[in-house]
Order: structure tokens, then sequence, then C-alpha cells
């Protein structure tokens, strides 16, 4: 019989991480205990204290260094504190859109149109469960970055997906979108979770090893059959990229960005592509830096359709949701090429990518929160006609934003769209390059549109109205908004702060 | 360069009612930067063909961008031309902002932070910045046209902006280029000086080349490239088609000297031959459809597709009196344009239609507008004594040592173009008063205040063109010399040793 041996953990440097995960079980225990009446104002404090302070933690460890704080299997160094980072920044500002209770459903298991739905509306009752949800999910991320071996990694996956899979069906209005929504990303989570176990299970075959090391020394020594690797590789990007949404993986990310509530698709859509752009760079960074030669030839290919794709298809779109679902499937595809590069600037440019559109995407969904008439938030783009006209501030807002996307100077997007391609150049990607700057010209035009549509088009009398926010909502559209532009007419303290940090040890 | 910005700042923070006081605050600052540039250009050395009025901040460190500033000659001239026409532009369209989307405050300031751009996107010296500017600056002109332009203003908006982003970001592919290259060559940088030295394949070179070339070939609007031109310049108000054309186009001009010939020198003379062509199509076609046209605003617009032929084609013949030439034709185009379409607007705006058929007899009811509009007109067909003539004879000398037959070919859109100004010259201007046509009324004081000094510089030009072309001449040459040309002997018959000269 093999003894056991206690597992030393470093308590210090896995804080951040901790913090998070202790106050999501604290939200749980009050969502049982607190009554109805205090629950929502307390679990928000709780919910919003516990992320400060897990980012105050992850800033006294900002010059650590570890491949040893939890028995290997995850990694503390620079990029993990960015991206750890990156990830409790864009949820605090996502806590404050979720915070706006109306966008919720009062009782989730109540089936829609049923008179035990009617009660709980009329009961006045608030949905709290979000919190403790939101907090289970931002560990998940926040392991997803750091994992290093592949079994943590999928514990990662699974705990920042099963939350997401639930928020996606609470919304308050529409319910049946809504929960179709949940229940398609579930499935194709599902499936997704079990192309990444696959791939998990042949890397294992390959090396006889977990751990991204472990996989790196196989693949520099040479040793291992190679078909292995390559499924391997194969199916653990596929479960990888289905939660980036890139093409063609990507058929959830319109009807899920769409049915779920608002705020939700706005932490998603921001945080999550951050974990798992994180989890992605780390893989490739690290354990198949030296197999390049069989990866970069299909992340290419991915790439190139994913940005042309995404591109094409926005234009096409009646509703704001889905179309900045399928700009955040070009945006993906951009960021992929920061993956192919393979180099120092590349991994910089992406964090610095990630964090930017992150900020802006928030700022973005925080504004569709706002539109809105008596049946909830009008996303149909039509009816958004004449907003410049109505809101100008909001518009205006709105307008930046959609040209930071679009990647014009003195915003982020620019900035991010720069680094990001002059990386994959500096790689010998050319071709790259080219279909991403063609894309972003396509992609222009579907930005653009929506500004005429806002400033240049008479609204319609169909009493379309911009509802005054919460003070937390303005907050995080003020905030996003701010970034935005700072990032894009200073961004050299980000960037100088990103370049000192973004190596990856392994 | 910041003073309009300033004052654009100044006036966001002035409430919504005070039009007249955001106007005035507005003609002040763009007076003043005029001033201030007049008086910077005095103490500009013109033989020096070094970068003048140096400024470098850093900027972007990690990717070795500086917030660099200097000019040359030919920078100072189309600066002079920018800083001149705006207060023009606001006081000849005292009342444009009126009656469009937004408050006239808004507009002011867009106009402000747009003259921040124009003065930029000249000066700058680093190649990210001058990016920077080149697009940013679309944004302020896509809402000028947008919000107070008339007719389809949001679809000409629309085109203008694509068509310029296309452009744009092709050139951006170019830059990514360069600087990965600078990266390998030594040190990233975007200094264009130092992106001149950099050693290129030239296939690479080829490339890269054609990148800047159709970001700026849409912009200059050359032909097969232009067609957004007609139908902003159609849309847009009067005061921003001045600042389309006038100013705006011609960063794309200046882009072929400042950037193509300097960063590419050996790319721009394997494609000049194409470029001679296409800039002599531009010549005829603009001409040719100029005559056709039946509207005052889209009649100017296409007679800038064929002046802007005529720019590209000095500096493409790469000659000194050639680029002298496209320099100052930068300058002049800017003004005749200015008078043609300021005057052309206030006709329109009197009369509620820019058709020239609506109009007759002009003369006799309004002869201060009509003369101002002949006299425009004659700057434009470059009749000797005004100041398009210098610049279009400099050009066609310049380019017939090197290029007789595209010289020939284009000096027929100077026939062209008397046909296509004095038609409408003939058919407004003179012949018995139609019908609606009574009651207008003259120029009043402010329009003339803003019309005088267009046409004084356009006559003053025309005689003593000296003192920009000591400015431009030196620069000029300066440009030739370091994309490896030398002015080919103006002796007949010595096509052996000009062909020479040209392969060295």
């Amino acid at each position: 019989m093999t003894t056991f041996t206690t597992p030393s953990l470093s308590y210090a440097l896995l804080a951040p991480i901790l913090i998070v995960l202790g106050g999501a079980v604290l939200t749980v225990i009050f969502e049982a205990f607190l009554s109805k009446a205090i629950r929502p104002l307390v679990q928000l404090s709780v919910t919003l204290g516990t992320l400060v302070l897990a980012l105050g933690q992850l800033w006294r460890i900002r010059n650590e260094s570890s491949l040893t704080a939890a028995m290997g299997s995850v990694a503390i160094d620079g990029p993990a504190i960015l991206l750890q980072g990156a990830v409790l920044i864009l949820a605090i500002l996502g806590v404050f859109l979720i915070a706006d209770e109306d966008q919720f459903t009062v009782q989730a298991a109540a089936i829609p149109g049923s008179q035990e739905e009617r009660e709980s509306i009329q009961s006045g009752e608030k949905l709290t469960e979000i919190y403790p949800l939101t907090l289970f999910a931002v560990a998940g991320m926040m392991l997803f970055t750091i994992s290093t071996d592949l079994i943590t990694l999928f514990v990662a996956l699974e705990m920042l997906s099963l939350p997401l899979y639930l928020m996606a069906g609470l919304a308050r209005r529409r319910r049946l979108l809504s929960q179709e929504a949940a229940l398609k990303y579930f499935l194709l989570g599902a499936f997704s979770s079990a192309f990444f176990l696959f791939g998990a299970a042949f890397l294992y075959g390959y090396s006889g090893s977990v751990s991204l090391a472990g996989i790196y020394d196989s693949v520099s020594g040479g040793t291992g059959n190679s078909v292995f690797l390559l499924v391997g590789i194969v199916f653990l990007s596929v479960g990888l990229l289905f939660k980036v949404g890139v093409v063609p993986f990507h058929a959830w990310t319109p009807d899920v960005y769409q049915g779920a509530p608002t705020p939700v698709t706005a932490f998603m859509a921001a945080a999550t592509k951050v974990a798992a752009f994180g989890a992605i760079l780390r893989i490739f960074y690290t354990a198949f830096a030296n197999a390049y030669w069989d990866w970069r030839p299909f992340l290419s290919v991915i790439a190139i359709v994913t940005m042309i794709f995404g591109s094409l298809v926005a234009i096409s779109q009646r509703d704001v949701k889905r179309m900045l679902a399928y700009s955040s499937i070009a945006h993906a595809g951009f960021l992929l090429t920061g993956v192919i590069a393979l180099n120092k600037a590349g991994l910089e440019a992406s964090i610095f990518y990630l964090f930017a559109y992150g900020i802006a995407t928030l700022g973005a969904f925080g504004i569709v929160t706002l539109v809105r008439d008596s049946q909830g938030e009008v996303t149909d783009l039509s009816r958004w006609a004449g907003l410049g006209k109505r809101s100008p501030l909001v518009a205006t807002v709105f307008a930046t934003l959609l040209l930071a996307f679009a990647g014009i100077p003195l915003t982020s997007g620019f900035i991010g769209k720069f680094s990001i391609f002059s990386a994959a150049y500096e790689s010998g990607n050319k071709s790259i390059v080219v279909v991403g700057v063609l894309s972003s010209a396509i992609a222009a035009y579907f930005y653009i549109r929506v500004i005429v549509l806002m400033f240049f088009t008479d609204p319609a009398e169909d009493g379309t109205s911009v509802t005054i926010p919460s003070n937390m909502t303005r907050l995080t559209i003020a905030l996003s908004f701010v970034i935005t532009i700072f990032l894009g007419v200073f961004p050299a303290p980000l960037l100088n702060f990103i370049s000192s940090m973004a190596i990856f040890i392994r | 360069m910041l003073l309009p910005l300033l004052g654009a700042l100044f006036i966001a923070t002035l409430s919504k009612s005070k039009e007249l006081l955001a106007k005035q605050i507005t003609f002040a600052t763009t007076l003043l930067v005029a001033i201030v540039g007049v008086a910077m250009a005095t103490q500009f050395q013109r033989d020096n063909v070094d970068l003048q009025f140096v400024e470098s901040h850093s900027w972007i460190p990690t990717f070795g961008i500086n917030f660099a500033v200097g000019i040359d000659g030919i920078a100072l001239v189309l600066i002079l031309l920018s800083v001149l026409l705006a207060p023009v532009v606001v006081l000849a369209g005292w009342n444009e902002a009126t009656g469009g989307r937004w408050s006239v405050k808004t507009f002011y300031i867009i106009l402000l932070i747009l003259e921040t751009m124009m003065i930029g996107v000249f000066a700058a010296s680093d190649v990210f910045l001058f990016y920077v500017f080149f697009e940013a600056m679309l944004i302020p002109v896509y809402f000028l046209i947008g919000g107070y332009g008339s007719g389809a203003r949001a679809a000409a908006a629309v085109k203008f902006l694509l068509y310029s982003l296309f452009g744009g970001l092709l050139m951006l592919a170019s830059i990514i280029a360069l600087y990965v290259l600078s990266g390998e060559q030594g040190g990233h940088t975007f200094d264009l000086g130092a992106l001149s030295q950099l050693h290129l394949s030239s296939t690479t070179e080829n490339l890269l080349f054609l990148g800047f070339f159709i970001a700026f070939a849409i912009k200059a609007p050359l032909w097969p490239f232009h067609t957004w031109l007609p139908d902003a310049a159609d849309s847009a108000t009067p005061g921003t088609s001045v600042l389309l054309l006038g100013v705006l186009d011609k960063v794309g001009t200046f882009g072929m000297i400042h950037y193509c010939l300097a960063l590419f020198p050996h790319a721009s003379k394997t494609f000049t031959p194409v470029i001679i062509v296409l800039a002599v199509i531009s010549v005829i076609y603009g001409a040719f459809l100029a005559i056709g046209q039946k509207d005052f605003k889209r009649l100017i617009a296409f007679t800038s597709i064929s002046h802007f032929g005529f720019i590209t084609l000095g500096i493409f013949a790469m000659t000194s009196q050639g680029h002298s030439g496209a320099t100052l034709y930068m300058f002049n185009h800017g003004f005749s344009t200015a008078a043609l379409f300021l005057i052309a607007g206030w006709m329109s705006a009197r009369r509620g239609s820019s058709k020239i058929a609506d109009f007759g007899g002009l003369q006799r009811v309004t002869p201060i507008m009509a003369w101002s509009f002949f006299f425009a007109g004659m700057s434009s067909l470059a009749l000797p004594g005004l100041s398009s003539f210098v610049s279009e004879f400099l050009v066609l000398v310049g380019t017939y040592t090197r290029y007789p037959v595209a010289a020939v070919i284009a000096a027929f859109g100077i026939v062209l173009a008397a046909i296509y100004i004095l038609i409408p010259v003939q058919r407004a201007l003179h012949g018995p008063s139609t019908e609606g046509n009574e009651t207008l009324t003259d120029l009043n004081l402010r329009e003339k205040v803003a019309i005088a000094p267009v046409l004084a510089i356009i006559l003053a030009l025309g005689f003593y063109p000296s003192p920009l072309l000591n400015v431009i001449n030196p620069a000029a040459q300066h440009v030739i010399t370091k994309a490896g040309y030398s002015d080919p002997l103006p002796t007949i018959g010595s096509t052996s040793a000009e062909k020479e000269t040209i392969n060295k």
C-alpha cells in the first residue's frame, strides 16, 4: 500500500483564487440563511468585496514566480498574474452590470408562462443565485489560465462552464429563448469537453504524462508516437477553441449571446475569452511550442476562415446582440493570429488585445441593456435608428466602442490590432496579416452601419427609449469608455507592464 | 498645432444656445492659427533641406513610436494651405451648420479637431503618427458630411469612409511590414529617415509600395479609385467640400512624395510608367466627365480629379520642375477649388438648387458673385497671370523632358478645362436671367471678406510665385536626388543620354 503524503500548498501564491472560492462558498451559505429582504445587497457587496480583495492579493504576488504552488499543477508567472488580473477586473465591471436584477428571472425553475411564474413575479422577489454562480465561474476562469496539467485544466474548464450554462438561462424576458440558449450551450459544451478529454488521453498516451512540462519534454526529445501527438493536439484544440467560439466551433455563439441575459452575455464574452485564450496561449506556448510544425497549419487555416466568416456574416445581422456575437467570432480569429505568432510579441499583444477587447465588450453590452421599450430590451437594430438624436451621449459612447472594435486609431482596438498583426508578421505569417487586414476592412462596414443607423437615420416612432442607467451600470460604461480611449492614446504604461511580465515559465 | 484643439475643448464647455459665440471663437482660433502659421513660415530656412521645427517625444516606447514632428518645404506649403483655408471656410460658411442633424456647436468642435489633425498629418515625421492622423481624420470628416450635408449625405459619408478605410488598412499592412523589417535590421523604429535606409528585396519593396500607393491614390482620387469623391463633394456642405478637396485629398499626393518616394525609391521607379498612364487617364477622364455634369458641385469634383491627375503626373515625372510644379499645384488647387466651391455654395444656397440649368444671367443680378466665380473658374483653367498657370506649366515642362507623349496628351486636359469651365460660365452667368433668379441677392460683406483673400492669393501667386517656389524648390530637388534621379538635360534628340540618366 502506498503511503499518502499531504499535498503541500503555497497558500500565499494561491490566495487570489482561494479568496474567490471562499467568497463563492460564503455566498452560497448566505443564499440559504439570509432573509430575502437583505439578501441582494449583502450578496452584491460580498461578491464585489471578494473580487477586489482577490485583486489586491494578486497585486501583492505580482513579482512571484513558482511552479510548485500546488504540487506542480499550477504555475504562477507573469502571464498568470496578468490574465488573472484581467479576469478579475472584467468580472468586477461585469458584476456592476449583473447587479441590475431586472434582467433576471425570479425563479429559474418556474415553467415559462405558468401560474407559478406569475406568482413569483408578483411576490417582488429578486434572484440572487447569480452571485455565487458568478464567483464560481470566475474562480474557474482564474484556474484555467494558470493550470499546468491537463487534469487541472479539465477541472477548471468544467468549473467555469457549468455556472455559465446556468447563467445563460436566467433571462427574465423571452425566457424560452434564454432557456434554449442555455440548453444549446450545455449540450455543445458537453461535446467539446468530451473532445478535450479525448485529446488529453491521447497526449497521455503519447508522453506518459499529463503535465504540460512532461509533454514539452516528450516533444523536444522526439520520443513517442507522433500520431498520438497530432490527434491529441487536434482534439484538445477542438475543446479549447469551442470556448472561444472560432469557426467551425462557433455555432453556439450567436444563439447564446442573444438568449442569455445581457449582463451575463457581457461577462461571458469578456471574461471567458480571456480565460480560454489564456489557457490556449499557455498550452501552445509551453507544451506544444516545439511541435509548431504540426499545429500551425491548421490553426492558421482556422484563423483565416474565422476572420473572414465572422466579418462577412456579421454584415447581415439584424439584431445587435447577434451582431456583437459575430464580431466576437471575428475577434477570436484576430486573437488566434497572436497564438500562431508564437513569439514574445505575440503573447504580449494577445494579452493587451484580450484586455482591451474585454473592456470594450463590457461597455457595449452595458449600453445594450439600456435601450428598452415596455417589453424589455430592444435588440432589433432597426429600432436603434435615431438613437443619436434621442440620447446623444449613449450613442456617442456606443459609436466610440464600435470604432474601437473596428480598430480606428486613437482607440485601444487599434493598438491591439497593430501589435497583434505585427507580432504575426514578425513570425513570418504574412498571409494571415493580409487576410486579417482585409477582414478588418469588411468588419469596419458593419460597425459603421450601426453608427449610420444611430446618427444618420431618423427615429421610428415606436417608443424605444434609453432608460436612466443605475449608478453601477453607468460606472461600467463610463470606465469602459475612458479605458478604451486612454489605451488608444497612452498605451505605453500598460504595454510596458505587460512586456515586463509576459514570460511563461515551464 | 495644439491651438485648434484647445479651441475645440473651450467650445465644448459652452452651452448649446451660444451659437454665435461658438462661431466667433472658432473663427478667432483659426485666424490665430493662421497668423502663427505664417509667422512660423517666415522663420523657415528655405535652403536647408533637413526637417525643421523638429520636436520629438517618446509616445509608445514598446514599439519605438515617437510623437515626432518636423517639416520640409513641401509640408510647410501644405500646412500653410490648411491654416489659411480654415478661417476662410469658417467665415464663408457662417450659417452652414444650421439645419444639420446636431447643434452648431458640435460642428465647430469637429471642425477644429479636424484642423488639428490636418496640421498633424503634414507635420508628422513618424510613420505611425502619420497613420494615426491619416485614419483618425476620417471620423470627423465622416460626421461633417453625414451630419451637416445635404441629399444622400449618409450614403456619401459611408462610401467615403469605407473607401478610405480600405486604403488605410492596406497601408497599415505595409507599415507593419516596415516595422518588422526595421526590427530585423537593428531596432524597431517608425522614424521616416531611419526607415528609408532599410534594405528591402525588390518584391517586398514593390508590394509595400503598392500598399502605400493605393491608399494615397484613393485619397487623392486617381482614376480608377475616384468614385467616392463626386458623391462626397455633392453631399457635403461647401465648407466641408473645400476642406475635403482642398486639404484632405492633398494628403494623398503629399504622401506620394513624402512616403512613397522616400521609402521605396526603386519601386517608385518600377511603377512609374503605370502611374503616369493612370495620371493621364485621370486628367482626360476627369475633364470629359466634368463637361458632362449638370450640377455645379459634381462639376467641381470632376475637375478636381483632372487636377489631381496633373499633380500625380508632376510627382512621378521625377524631375525637379515636375515636383515643384506639383507642390505648387497642390497649394493653388486648394485656393481655386475653395473659391469655386464657396461661390457655388452661395449660389445654390440662394437659389435652392445647384443645377447649372437653374441659373442664368447672374452677371446682371449679382455682379460681384458672378465675377468672383468667373475669376475662380479662370484660375481653375489655368489662365496665364493666375496662380494655377504657373504650376500647370511647370508640371507639363517637367513631364515633357522625360515623358513627352504623356505631357502632350495631358496638355489636352487644359483645352478640355476651357470647355468645362466656360460652358457653365456662359450658361449660368451670361444670357438673359432665367425665371427665379431675378431676386437673388449679391454677396454680403461677410462673404466678400471671406472670398477676397482667396482671390487675392490666386492673383498674387500668378504674377509672383517665387516666395513659395523658393521654399519648394530646394525640398523638391532634395526629394528627387534622394530618390536617385537627376534632371534630364532638356536638349532635343538626347534620348540615349536620357535613358542613361534614368538607369542610374
